[in-house]
C-alpha cells in the first residue's frame, strides 16, 4: 500500500470497499481513488496558487505605504479570482513565426511540473499521496522539469528577449540546484533515509528536534537552501529570467491569456513548494502541539513564503554573470562543506 | 564540431521600461553582453522650437513647460531669462527669491524620481514609491501656489505668476525636513546593500575627458569629478547670496552618479532654507507689456537644472516673435556620450547606465 497511514486512511478503506462493492477491478480502483486525489490537490494548490498571489500583493503594498488590491471583496479577497477569470477569458495571440508545438507545450509542461512534487509532499499526519522511499529525491528530479518549460517558452516564442530570459533561466536553474540540493544532502545524511515522512519523523517531540536546532550545520544548510530556492524559483533578487527592466518580461513575454496565467501560477506553485521543503527539512514538517498537522505544516509553510516575499520587495537584482559567480564560488563550496561537517557529526555521534 | 555563434541585434525600445519614455537603441549583442549602442531619437519629437517662431514670447511659456516635463520650472525659467535679457526686464529681488525656491523644490522632486526609478531599473521596486511619496509633498506645494503639478507655467517674462500664499514657508520647512530625514531611509536602504554595490560600483565608468568631450553636464559630470556647476562657475538669479558648495564625486561610476544626486538634494534644501528665510518683501513681477517688442539682437541664456546644462538662445528681429528659438538639453549630450562609455557593458549594467545618467526624453527631441 503506498498511500500513507494516518487521519486519511479509514477513507480510502470506506472508499475502497464501496468500489469493490460496485464489482470494479482492482486497477480501476485504483485509478479512481489517485484520480480524486490528485483532483484534490490540484484544487487545493490553486486555491494557494491564487492566494498566496492576493497575499503577495497585499505585502508589497503595505510595505510601499499603498492599499493594493481593495475594491473586490473584504481587502480584494478575490481579486485574483477574478484576474484568473478574466485571463480565461482573454483572446490568445500567438505570434505567426512561433515554434507552434514549442511555444503550445512549453506552458503546459511548467504547469504540470509544478504540481509534481506534491506527489510525496506531507501535508500533515498521514496527508500524503505517495511515501516514496526517494522521496527527497524524487522533488529534486521533477522540479528541474521547470527549466525545460522555460527554455522551450523563450525558444519558441522567436523572440529575442524571451530567448534571452530562457537562457538566463536555465543557466540559473542549472547552477542553483546544485547547492539547493547539496544543502538539503546534509540532512539526509543525518536522517539516513530520502522519505519525507522519515524526515518528519525524525524531527518529532519538541522544537529543538528540528533540523534547524538539533544539528550545528542545521542554520547553514537552512540558509544555503534559501538563498538557492529562492533563485529556484526565479525571484527577486534572482530574477533575472524575468528581468523586467531588462528583458521586459523575459521567457514569458509572447504569452498572453491563459499560458500567460499558467506560467503566473506555476511560478507561485513553485515557490510554496520550495517553502514546503524547507518546513518539512528544516522546521520539523507538520509536527506541532494542539492544532491539527495540517495546519501546522501551512503554518510553517506560509512563514517561510513570507521571508522571500520580504526579500522580493527590498532587495534589487542582480546582474547574470554576478549571479553564476556566487552559485560556483560561494554556495557550492560552502554546501559542499557542510555536507562533509554533517557527515564528520553523523559519524562521531555529536548531537543529542 | 565547432558551434557556429553570431552576433544579433536587439531593438531596446521605443517601447521599453527601462527607456524611461520613447527612446529606442539598438544594440549589438554577442550573447548578454552589448558591443554596439547606437540610440535612436525622435519619437518624442513635438516641434516645441519651430511652433514657437509663431507665438509671441509670453506664449512661448505654456511650450516651455512640455519641453522637459520634470522640471517644468527650470525650463519656464530658462526662456524668461533669455527673454528678459533680450527685452532688458529688470526682475524684482522677490521674484528672483521665489523663482529659486521653485526652481530648487523642482529640482529635489527631479531627484527623487530619479532616485526611485533608478533602484526599478535596478530591480528593487519598493524605492520607487518611496521617492514618489516624497515627491507628493513638493507636488503639494507647487499645487497651493500655482495650482498645476506638473506643467507649472509659473515663472514668467519679468517675475512669476503668483505670490505664495501665507503659511508657505512653515509648510515647505516641514516638507524638507521630513524629505531630509528620509534621504537616510533611502541611502539606508540601498547604500549598503551589497547587492546594490556589486550592481553599481564600478560599472559604466565615465572618464571626465570623456565626459568633457562630448558636453556632459550636471550631476553626471560632477559625478565624474569635474567641479562645474553653473549656479555658482556663472551666476545667475540670486545663488550668490547664498551659502553652498557644489557637490563632487571622483569615480564616475554608476554608484557616484547616484550618490552624487543625493548629495544635491541636500545642497538644494540648503538652499531652499536659506532662500525661503530670508525672502524679501516687494513685487513678484516687473511691468511687461503682453506685446512687447524686444530690440534686433541675439541672447544666449543657461541655466543648471537638475539634468545638466539648460540653454535657450533667442533671435529677436524687433517684432513681437522670435525670429528663432534654440533650446539646449542637457539629455541629449548626456544620452549621446552612452555609445562612448558604455560598449562592451552587460545589458542589465547598460540599464543601469541608462538610468543613473538621468535622461529625460522629451528633452532630447523637444
Amino acid at each position: 500500500m503506498i498511500i500513507a497511514a494516518g487521519e486519511l486512511y479509514p477513507i480510502f478503506e470506506w472508499a475502497k470497499e464501496l468500489l469493490t462493492g460496485l464489482g470494479l477491478p482492482e486497477v480501476w480502483q485504483h485509478l479512481i481513488i489517485y484520480g480524486a486525489l490528485a483532483a484534490i490537490l490540484f484544487g487545493t494548490l490553486s486555491v494557494f496558487a491564487l492566494f498566496l498571489v492576493w497575499w503577495e500583493r497585499k505585502i508589497a503594498a503595505h510595505i510601499q505605504q499603498r492599499f493594493g488590491p481593495m475594491r473586490v471583496g473584504w481587502h480584494g479577497w478575490y481579486q485574483t479570482i477574478m484576474d484568473a477569470v478574466k485571463l480565461l477569458q482573454k483572446e490568445d495571440i500567438r505570434v505567426a513565426i512561433r515554434d507552434k508545438a514549442v511555444f503550445f507545450w512549453a506552458p503546459v509542461l511548467c504547469f504540470v511540473a509544478a504540481f509534481l512534487a506534491y506527489v510525496v509532499m506531507p501535508f500533515g499526519e498521514g496527508l500524503i499521496v505517495a511515501d516514496l522511499n526517494i522521496g527527497i529525491l524524487y522533488i529534486m528530479a521533477v522540479t528541474t522539469f521547470t527549466v525545460i518549460a522555460l527554455l522551450m517558452a523563450g525558444w519558441g516564442s522567436h523572440n529575442k528577449y524571451a530567448l534571452l530570459g530562457g537562457m538566463r533561466s536555465a543557466a540559473q536553474v542549472v547552477s542553483y540546484e546544485v547547492p539547493m540540493a547539496v544543502s538539503l544532502l546534509a540532512i539526509v545524511v543525518f536522517t539516513g533515509s530520502l522519505s519525507m515522512q522519515d524526515i518528519v519523523n525524525s524531527q518529532s517531540g519538541y522544537i529543538w528536534n528540528w533540523f534547524i536546532f538539533k544539528v550545528p550545520f542545521g542554520p547553514i544548510a537552512f540558509i544555503t537552501y534559501t538563498i538557492a530556492a529562492v533563485a529556484e524559483a526565479n525571484r527577486v533578487p534572482f530574477d533575472i529570467p524575468e528581468a523586467e527592466s531588462e528583458l521586459v518580461a523575459g521567457y514569458n513575454v509572447e504569452y498572453s491569456g491563459m499560458k500567460f496565467a499558467m506560467f503566473f501560477l506555476a511560478e507561485f506553485i513553485n515557490l510554496f513548494t520550495v517553502s514546503a521543503i524547507a518546513t518539512t527539512v528544516f522546521f520539523g514538517g507538520w509536527n506541532g502541539p494542539l492544532l491539527p498537522s495540517w495546519v501546522w505544516f501551512l503554518l510553517k509553510t506560509f512563514g517561510i513564503v513570507l521571508l522571500m516575499m520580504l526579500f522580493r520587495w527590498t532587495y534589487p537584482r542582480l546582474r547574470v554573470d554576478q549571479l553564476m559567480k556566487f552559485a560556483w564560488k560561494f554556495l557550492v563550496p560552502v554546501t559542499f562543506a557542510n555536507l562533509i561537517l554533517a557527515g564528520i557529526i553523523k559519524y562521531y555521534g555529536w548531537y543529542w | 564540431m565547432a558551434l557556429r555563434t553570431e552576433e544579433f541585434q536587439v531593438n531596446m525600445g521605443p517601447h521599453h521600461p527601462a527607456t524611461h519614455g520613447v527612446c529606442r537603441m539598438v544594440l549589438t549583442m554577442d550573447g548578454e553582453k552589448v558591443i554596439k549602442i547606437e540610440p535612436v531619437i525622435g519619437y518624442l519629437h513635438r516641434a516645441i522650437e519651430k511652433i514657437c517662431e509663431n507665438r509671441t514670447y509670453p506664449q512661448c511659456l505654456p511650450l516651455m513647460d512640455r519641453f522637459e516635463y520634470v522640471t517644468s520650472m527650470a525650463t519656464n525659467q530658462v526662456f524668461s531669462m533669455a527673454a528678459e535679457k533680450l527685452a532688458e526686464i529688470e526682475v524684482p529681488e522677490r521674484a528672483e527669491y521665489l523663482r529659486v525656491i521653485m526652481v530648487e523644490l523642482n529640482r529635489i522632486a527631479s531627484h527623487l524620481i530619479f532616485y526611485g526609478v533608478t533602484a526599478m531599473d535596478l530591480g528593487a521596486y519598493t524605492p520607487f514609491l518611496y521617492g514618489l511619496r516624497e515627491r507628493e509633498l513638493i507636488l503639494d506645494l507647487f499645487e497651493e501656489t500655482c495650482g498645476q503639478r506638473l506643467t507649472y507655467n509659473y515663472i514668467r517674462i519679468g517675475g512669476v505668476s503668483k505670490d505664495i500664499l501665507p503659511g508657505f514657508d512653515k509648510k515647505a520647512h516641514a516638507a524638507l525636513d521630513t524629505i531630509e530625514q528620509k534621504l537616510e531611509d533611502y541611502e539606508g536602504l540601498l547604500n549598503e546593500n551589497p547587492i546594490w554595490l556589486v550592481r553599481t560600483k564600478g560599472v559604466g565608468v565615465l572618464p571626465a575627458e570623456v565626459a568633457i568631450q562630448y558636453g556632459v553636464s550636471g550631476p553626471s559630470l560632477r559625478a565624474s569629478g569635474v567641479d562645474y556647476d553653473i549656479r555658482r562657475d556663472d551666476p545667475y538669479s540670486v545663488y550668490h547670496k547664498f551659502d553652498w558648495e557644489v557637490p563632487t564625486r571622483q569615480n564616475g561610476d554608476t554608484f557616484d552618479r547616484y550618490i552624487q544626486r543625493l548629495d544635491e538634494i541636500r545642497v538644494s534644501i540648503k538652499i531652499l532654507r536659506q532662500a525661503i528665510d530670508g525672502l524679501p518683501e516687494g513685487d513678484i513681477k516687473a511691468k511687461v507689456k503682453p506685446k512687447f517688442k524686444p530690440k534686433e539682437g541675439e541672447v544666449y541664456n543657461r541655466i543648471e537644472s537638475a539634468r545638466g546644462e539648460m540653454g535657450c538662445h533667442l533671435v529677436s528681429d524687433g517684432t513681437v516673435k522670435p525670429v528663432r528659438v534654440k533650446l539646449r538639453g542637457s539629455s541629449y549630450n548626456n544620452l549621446q556620450a552612452i555609445p562612448a562609455f558604455a560598449t562592451n557593458c552587460m545589458i542589465a549594467d547598460l540599464v543601469a547606465i541608462f538610468a543613473t545618467m538621468d535622461i529625460i526624453l522629451p528633452e532630447c527631441d523637444r
